[in-house]
C-alpha cells in the first residue's frame, strides 16, 4: 500500500475544522470578557470623579455633553462637561436617572425605532441616525427643529416632536404618530442624551461640524 | 407539491416546510414592495402600515422563510444520508404546526397592534423592537422549543443511522445555530451591551452557521444531482468549514467598530472579515469543479448526456455558488474596512449588500432545495427546466441585481452628501435623501423590486405545475 498523503485525508481536515473553530470561538469568548468589562455602564461616582467610561452612567443626563476632536485618538469623542439642566433639573439621583433611561430604552424597542432609524448606526435607513441626535445643532437654541416646536430647550423640543411627530414635518417623509406619552417622550430623550455620551470611536465623523458645505459655504 | 411518490415521512414533512417557506417568501416580497413604494411615495399607507411595520414584516418573513426552508432541507436529506427514517418524526410534524401557528400569530400582532407602551408587556407580547429578531419574548421561547425538537431529531437520527460527513457538519452547525438564538433573548438598558449580543445572533447566523449550512447543502446537492464522489465533496466541505468559521467567527469584529466597544475590534474585524470572501471563492470553485469533473468523466465514457438530474435545482445551486461570492463576499468586502465603514455604516450600502447577500447566499440554494422536493414528490428521475423555471430564475436574478445596483448608488449619495460633506445630522440626512441621484436610485429599486416579484409569480406557477410536465424523465 502506498502511503496516503495527509492532505487528501478527510479525518485530517475534519480535525483542522474542529481546531480552527475551537480556537476562533475561544478567542471570541476571551475578547467578550474584556469588551464586556469595558462597555459596562458607569455610575454616578465615576461622573463626579471624572472617571471616563465608554458607556457612562444614567446620571450623565445631569451634565452638558459635547463632541470634540481628540487629537491623540484622531477622531471625535463625547466630552462630559459641567452641570446642565434636563427638563429643569440637574440633580437626578442614580435611581431617577436610571428609571428614565430604562423607560426610554424600553420605549425605543416598544415603538420599533430601529425599523426606520439607525441607533449606533444599526437599524433601518428610512430616517436619520440617532446615535448623536442629542447633539444635533438643529435641536439647539438656534436650530430649526427647536424653533419649529416653539420650545425653549433641546429636551422639550425633542419631547414635543416625539409626541406629535406628524405635526412637525421636516421632509415629505414624516414620522408617524406612535402614541408616545409625555412621560415616555421624557424617557426617550434621556435615552438619546445618554446614547450621545457613548464613546463610539468617532462615529459619526464630523457630526454637526459642517453646515451647508454642499452649497459651498 | 404532491406527496404521492414519497415513502419517507421525513421527506413529506420537508415538503410541508418548503410549502410554508414559499408562502412566507411571497409575504417577504410583498412587504418589501410596500417599503420600496414608501421611499418613492412617502404618503403610501402612512399611519396604516408605516415603513417600520412593512420593514419588520419584510425582514422577519425573510428570516423565517429561510429557517423553514433550512429545517425542510435537513428533513429532506436525512433519510438519504443516514439510510433510515428520521427519528421522532411525529414530534417533528407537531412542531411544524406549532411553529407555523406561532408565526401567523406574531405576524397578525405586528400588523394589527404594531406598537405598545414602553413597558415589559410590549416586549413580551407585541414586539422586542430589535431588528431581525423583533418577535416578542413569548415567541422566542416557542422558537427555542421548536429548535430543540428539530436539533433533537437530527441528533437522534444521525447517531442511529449512518453518520456521514455532511450529517456530522449539520449536527454541529444546527446546535450552534439554535443555541445562538439565546443570545438575543434578554433586555438591557445598556444599548452597547444590547447590540454586542444582538450581533451574536445576527452575525454568527448569517456569516457563520448559515454559511456552513449552505456548504453542507451544496455538498449534498453535488452528490445527489451530479453523482459527485462523496470523499472529494466531504473533504472540500471540511476545508470550507475551517475557512468559514476561521474567518467568520472573529469577522464579527466588523460590527464592533462603532457601538461603544474598544478600538482593538478595528484590527480584528478588518483582518478576519477581509478573509471572509475566501471560503466563498472556494465554494464557487468547488461547485464548478465537481460539475466539470463529473461531466468530463461521463463524456470520456462516450456518454454525451448531462450528468445533472435536476436542471432547475442545479441552476439555483450554481447561482448560489456565484451569488454567495458576489453578494456576501464582494459586496460585503466593499465596506468592511473601518476606514471605509466609518462613512458607509448605516447607509443604503448596507442595504445593497443585504439584498444581494441574502439572495445569493441563501434564497438561491433554498429555492434549489424546493425544486428537489418537487422532483422527489413527483417521482421524477431527470427534471428539466420549463419555460416558467427559466422566466423565474431570470426575472428574480435580474430584479435582485437591479435592486442591489440601485441601492449601491443610493448608498454612494448618502456617503458623499450626508456623511462626508454634511456631517451626519438630521439636515444632512435629508439633504442626501433629496438628491436627484438618490431619488432616481429609489425609483429604479422599486421597479426592480416589481421585476423580482414578477419572477416570484413564475416561480410559484412552476412549483405548482412542473411536476406534471411531460418533458421530465420518469
Amino acid at each position: 500500500m502506498a502511503n496516503k498523503s495527509v492532505w487528501s485525508d478527510n479525518r485530517f481536515w475534519q480535525r483542522s475544522a474542529a481546531w480552527v473553530t475551537g480556537f476562533a470561538s475561544v478567542l471570541l469568548i476571551w475578547l467578550t470578557f474584556d469588551t464586556s468589562a469595558q462597555i459596562s455602564m458607569g455610575n454616578d461616582a465615576d461622573l463626579k470623579n471624572g472617571v471616563t467610561k465608554r458607556v457612562p452612567g444614567p446620571t450623565v443626563i445631569n451634565y452638558k455633553i459635547t463632541y470634540e476632536m481628540d487629537t491623540k485618538r484622531g477622531h471625535e469623542v463625547p466630552v462630559i462637561g459641567g452641570k446642565e439642566k434636563f427638563f429643569g433639573r440637574d440633580d437626578y439621583s442614580e435611581e431617577e436617572a436610571g428609571a428614565l433611561l430604562h423607560l426610554g430604552k424600553l420605549g425605543s424597542q416598544a415603538k420599533n425605532c430601529m425599523d426606520c432609524h439607525t441607533l449606533l448606526g444599526n437599524g433601518a435607513y428610512y430616517a436619520p441616525d440617532l446615535t448623536k441626535s442629542w447633539l444635533d445643532p438643529a435641536w439647539g437654541p438656534e436650530g430649526s427643529l427647536q424653533a419649529m416646536t416653539g420650545k425653549n430647550t433641546r429636551e422639550e423640543a425633542m419631547a414635543e416632536f416625539l409626541q406629535h411627530p406628524s405635526q412637525y414635518p421636516t421632509h415629505e417623509r414624516m414620522m408617524p404618530n406612535l402614541g408616545i406619552t409625555a412621560e415616555e417622550a421624557k424617557g426617550l430623550v434621556a435615552f438619546l442624551k445618554h446614547m450621545s455620551s457613548i464613546d463610539t470611536n468617532g462615529f459619526p465623523r464630523n457630526f454637526g461640524k459642517i453646515q451647508g458645505a454642499v452649497h459651498g459655504k | 407539491m404532491a406527496n404521492n411518490h414519497l415513502t419517507s415521512e421525513s421527506k413529506q414533512l420537508a415538503t410541508w416546510y418548503f410549502t410554508f417557506a414559499a408562502i412566507l417568501f411571497g409575504a417577504q416580497l410583498l412587504f418589501g414592495l410596500v417599503a420600496a413604494i414608501q421611499y418613492v411615495m412617502p404618503g403610501f399607507l402612512f399611519e396604516i402600515i408605516d415603513f417600520s411595520i412593512a420593514r419588520i414584516l419584510h425582514i422577519n418573513a425573510l428570516v423565517v422563510w429561510m429557517v423553514f426552508a433550512m429545517f425542510g432541507s435537513v428533513y429532506w436529506l436525512l433519510p438519504d444520508e443516514t439510510g433510515i427514517e428520521t427519528v421522532g418524526i411525529k414530534i417533528g410534524k407537531l412542531l411544524f404546526w406549532i411553529f407555523a401557528a406561532a408565526i401567523v400569530v406574531v405576524v397578525l400582532v405586528y400588523l394589527l397592534v404594531q406598537v405598545g407602551p414602553a413597558d415589559e408587556t410590549t416586549i413580551w407580547f407585541i414586539t422586542e423592537g430589535r431588528e431581525y429578531i423583533e418577535a416578542p419574548r413569548w415567541a422566542d421561547f416557542g422558537i427555542v422549543v421548536v429548535a430543540l425538537g428539530f436539533v433533537g431529531n437530527l441528533f437522534l437520527t444521525g447517531m442511529k443511522g449512518k453518520q456521514t460527513g455532511i450529517v456530522t457538519v449539520l449536527m454541529a452547525d444546527m446546535i450552534a445555530f439554535s443555541g445562538l438564538y439565546l443570545a438575543g433573548m434578554f433586555f438591557t438598558d445598556n444599548i452597547s451591551v444590547d447590540q454586542y449580543w444582538w450581533w451574536w445572533v445576527i452575525h454568527l447566523w448569517v456569516e457563520a452557521t448559515w454559511e456552513v449550512f449552505v456548504g453542507a447543502i451544496a455538498a449534498y446537492g453535488l452528490i445527489t444531482m451530479l453523482g459527485a464522489h462523496r470523499k472529494t465533496v466531504e473533504m472540500w466541505l471540511w476545508i470550507e468549514v475551517s475557512m468559514l468559521f476561521g474567518s467568520g467567527i472573529l469577522g464579527m469584529g466588523h460590527h464592533y467598530f462603532w457601538i461603544g466597544t474598544p478600538e482593538y475590534w478595528w484590527e480584528i474585524g478588518a483582518l478576519f472579515s477581509a478573509l471572509e470572501p475566501l471560503p466563498l471563492v472556494a465554494m464557487f470553485i468547488h461547485v464548478l469543479y465537481d460539475w466539470g469533473k463529473t461531466q468530463g468523466e461521463q463524456n470520456a465514457q462516450g456518454k454525451d448526456v448531462s450528468v445533472i438530474n435536476n436542471k432547475p435545482a442545479f441552476t439555483w445551486f450554481v447561482l448560489n455558488a456565484f451569488g454567495n461570492f458576489l453578494g456576501a463576499g464582494i459586496w460585503g468586502f466593499f465596506h468592511t474596512l473601518p476606514q471605509v465603514n466609518l462613512y458607509t455604516h448605516g447607509t443604503q450600502f448596507t442595504s445593497a449588500h443585504g439584498h444581494l447577500a441574502f439572495f445569493g447566499a441563501y434564497a438561491t440554494i433554498l429555492i434549489g432545495m424546493m425544486y428537489m422536493g418537487i422532483q422527489g414528490s413527483n417521482g421524477i428521475k431527470v427534471m428539466k427546466n420549463t419555460k416558467a423555471s427559466i422566466w423565474a430564475v431570470s426575472l428574480i436574478t435580474s430584479g435582485v441585481v437591479g435592486m442591489t445596483v440601485s441601492l449601491t448608488i443610493a448608498g454612494y449619495v448618502q456617503v458623499l452628501v450626508s456623511r462626508a460633506q454634511m456631517g451626519a445630522t438630521w439636515a444632512a440626512y435629508f439633504d442626501g435623501q433629496s438628491g436627484m441621484w438618490f431619488t432616481q436610485a429609489m425609483d429604479w429599486r422599486l421597479f426592480m423590486g416589481a421585476v423580482t416579484f414578477a419572477g416570484f409569480l413564475f416561480l410559484i406557477k412552476d412549483f405548482l405545475s412542473t411536476g406534471k410536465d411531460a418533458q421530465h424523465e420518469h
